[in-house]
């Protein structure tokens, strides 16, 4: 273990401490008269602009875990690691077409979730519960990932104690950075993220500027970075096989491109980036979007190359998810450490939030007032959202402290493989009506028994279960489970739709009509969900500084 | 996917259209055909080909992105005068 960084762990206290008051205030920032809302504490009143909702989208997907784990991954098996590169390039071009109308229906009919969507939609409440059980189940895990992502940096720091220090003194910085987080996530709602996201963006850019430039500059260019991590990942292990390569070889294209599709077709069904989406002001703002999100793809392109760096420069550490922390510690002045590790623990904390808000939404929306109280007040409905999302927390931290980081990651994997069986509901259901709600509900079913069978029973490279890419049956090639459990799950529901509408199987009643799903922030939104003023506040925020 | 106009207004297939379709596509093609990137030569500043060329995407697909914005935006404009006319 590492002894105390005293100089870093004081710059990484000042940024805490920094974040931590913006959070409290955050509740008073762009307030609404009415907070006592769901539309407000979940969703930030709908009313963000294209700059914060790019500062938050930004925030919530490329989180503290994604940059402790792509550059991991190359650090571990070279150019696989790579796919979160064309993952998020494929990402923009997916949402620019089906996330405006699921804004639009959304604001036309006071959606929260996306299983509010699927209830309306399909008029089923088992499909919209499916939905929202998925979401939760695979966002506990991608929560319990960034404090993973904390202890990682505070490890390095040398905070995180010894072998031999117990537990409560161990675990006591998590259980400080955690409670903190939870009681600002509590009292300012999505704001609080929102405002964290512009201090974290900025840490991160300006540390990934830094390195990429500083790094290599020490390390004597990128020619030997290269050369270096090329002998090395050439090296074979005791199986004979090579650690990895610099360009994945013939046999590994077909899993890198399914990774890639199978995650981007899956980043958006994760409820938090859902609800990052329905805070923006408009449609207009999200494909506005979609074309300036890219720039944290490049960046995390870079962010990649550090682990090539990690090689090269020798780091050697028996956990890979401490390679980058560890990088910066041996490569940075103490003080710009503190800054990159800040950055790190605060990109932790701003998703954390998005998340277990967005789990609390599905909770109380399609758990607690579909199935509990049906009559709930909005009151109620912030109420219940706000206990859950500090019971959501409380959750990750237990799931953290409690088991090995490696079940962590593995259900993050299965989370992954999850929530893509949502695809066919929320995306076919946003551009037809022809799906059959059992059919669906049968699909959906199929792809996360399907889903989970194979990974549990695939070797990955470290443990014996638990991998993410096997032979796709019939086909003969190595390719993503999830993606293999999508077109499964597609098969069946197109296959049983057509037999459910032969047999003229009952279908659910469709709350919403073909002009909801082009409809603009300029027309009038649900009025049950939304009181008058509320929506008059909002509009004419848009229309000031809609430019 | 094209949003579906209402029946009887206007071609539901326009060049524009195409030309969206098109943008949304193209990195589609290039990302998942691995074979087509999957070298180290020739490397730029020494950075292999592999990590270059699909970093070069992140501003290409951004810039497709952004003409499919465009048309879409004025497509959407032009049809509402449509209808206030």
């Amino acid at each position: 273990m590492n002894d105390v960084n005293g100089v870093a762990l004081g710059v990484f206290i000042f940024f805490f401490l920094a974040v931590t008051v913006m959070g409290f205030m955050a509740a008073r920032w762009r307030a609404a008269e009415n907070s006592q809302n769901l539309d407000e504490w979940g969703l930030g009143g709908r009313s963000f602009g294209t700059w914060i909702t790019w500062f938050l989208l930004g925030g919530d997907l490329y989180t503290a875990y994604t940059f402790v784990a792509v550059p991991a991954a190359i650090y571990t098996a070279g150019a696989a690691g790579f796919f979160a590169v064309p993952y998020t390039i494929l990402v923009y071009p997916l949402i620019f077409t089906f996330l405006p109308r699921l804004w639009s229906v959304s604001h036309k009919h006071g959606y929260v979730t996306t299983s509010d969507f699927v209830r309306g939609r399909f008029g089923s409440k088992g499909l919209s519960l499916a939905v929202a059980i998925t979401g939760i189940l695979a966002t506990m895990p991608y929560i319990a990932l960034q404090l993973v992502g904390i202890q990682a940096v505070l490890d390095v720091m040398g905070v995180g104690g010894g072998e031999d220090t117990n537990w409560f003194v161990k675990d006591l910085p998590l259980l400080i950075a955690f409670g903190v987080l939870a009681a600002y996530t509590y009292s300012s709602g999505l704001r609080a993220p929102a405002l964290i996201a512009f201090v974290k963006d900025t840490l991160i850019y300006i540390v990934i500027a830094v390195a990429i430039i500083y790094i290599p500059i020490k390390l004597g260019g990128f020619d030997d970075i290269f050369a270096k991590a090329g002998d090395a990942l050439s090296q074979t292990n005791d199986a004979g096989k090579p650690r990895g390569a610099l360009a994945p070889g013939e046999a590994s294209q077909w899993a890198y491109g399914t990774l890639a599709m199978g995650s981007a077709l899956a980043l958006f069904m994760y409820p938090h980036s859902i609800t990052a989406t329905l805070s923006s002001r408009s449609r207009e703002v999200i494909r506005r979007n979609t074309t300036i999100l890219p720039l944290y793809s490049l960046m995390l392109g870079l962010l990649a190359l550090l682990g090539f760096m990690a090689i090269a420069a020798g780091v050697k550490t028996d956990n890979p998810q401490l390679a980058i922390p560890q990088l910066f510690e041996d490569m940075f002045p103490d003080w710009f450490t503190g800054v990159a590790f800040a950055a790190i623990g605060i990109g932790a904390l701003v998703p954390a939030a998005i998340m277990s808000i967005a789990a609390a939404n599905l909770f109380t929306r399609n758990i607690y007032k579909d199935f509990l109280k049906p009559d709930a007040t909005p009151e109620q409905e912030t109420k219940v959202s706000k206990l859950v999302s500090l019971l959501v927390k409380v959750g990750a931290l237990i799931f953290v402290l409690s088991m090995d980081k490696t079940v962590a990651i593995n259900f993050q994997l299965l989370g992954g493989i999850w929530i893509l069986q949502t695809f066919p509901a929320l995306v076919g259901g946003l551009f037809t009506r022809w799906f059959h709600r059992w059919a669906l509900l049968a699909g959906w079913a199929v792809g996360m028994v399907y889903g989970t069978w194979k990974a549990y029973d695939t070797p990955s490279a470290t443990q014996k279960h638990f991998g993410n890419t096997t032979d796709i049956p019939g086909i003969g090639e190595i390719g993503y489970i999830g993606l293999t459990a999508f077109v499964l799950n597609v098969v069946v529901t197109v296959v049983l739709t057509v037999a459910l509408r032969a047999l003229k199987a009952p279908d659910g009643v469709d709350e919403t009509s073909p002009a909801d799903y082009r409809a603009d922030s300029a027309e009038p939104a649900a009025p049950a969900k939304r009181p008058a003023a509320a929506a008059g506040t909002t509009d004419t925020a848009g229309a000031a500084s809609g430019h | 996917m094209p949003e579906t106009s209402p029946p009887g207004s206007r071609p539901v297939i326009t060049p524009s259209r195409v030309v969206v379709g098109l943008c949304l596509v193209a990195p589609f093609v290039a990302m998942l055909w691995v074979g087509s990137y999957a070298k180290v030569d020739p490397t730029l500043w020494g950075i292999p080909f592999f990590y270059w060329y699909q970093m070069l995407w992140v501003p290409v697909s951004a810039v497709l992105t952004w003409i499919a914005y465009v048309l879409v935006r004025r497509e959407q404009r032009a049809r509402k005068e449509g209808a206030v006319r």
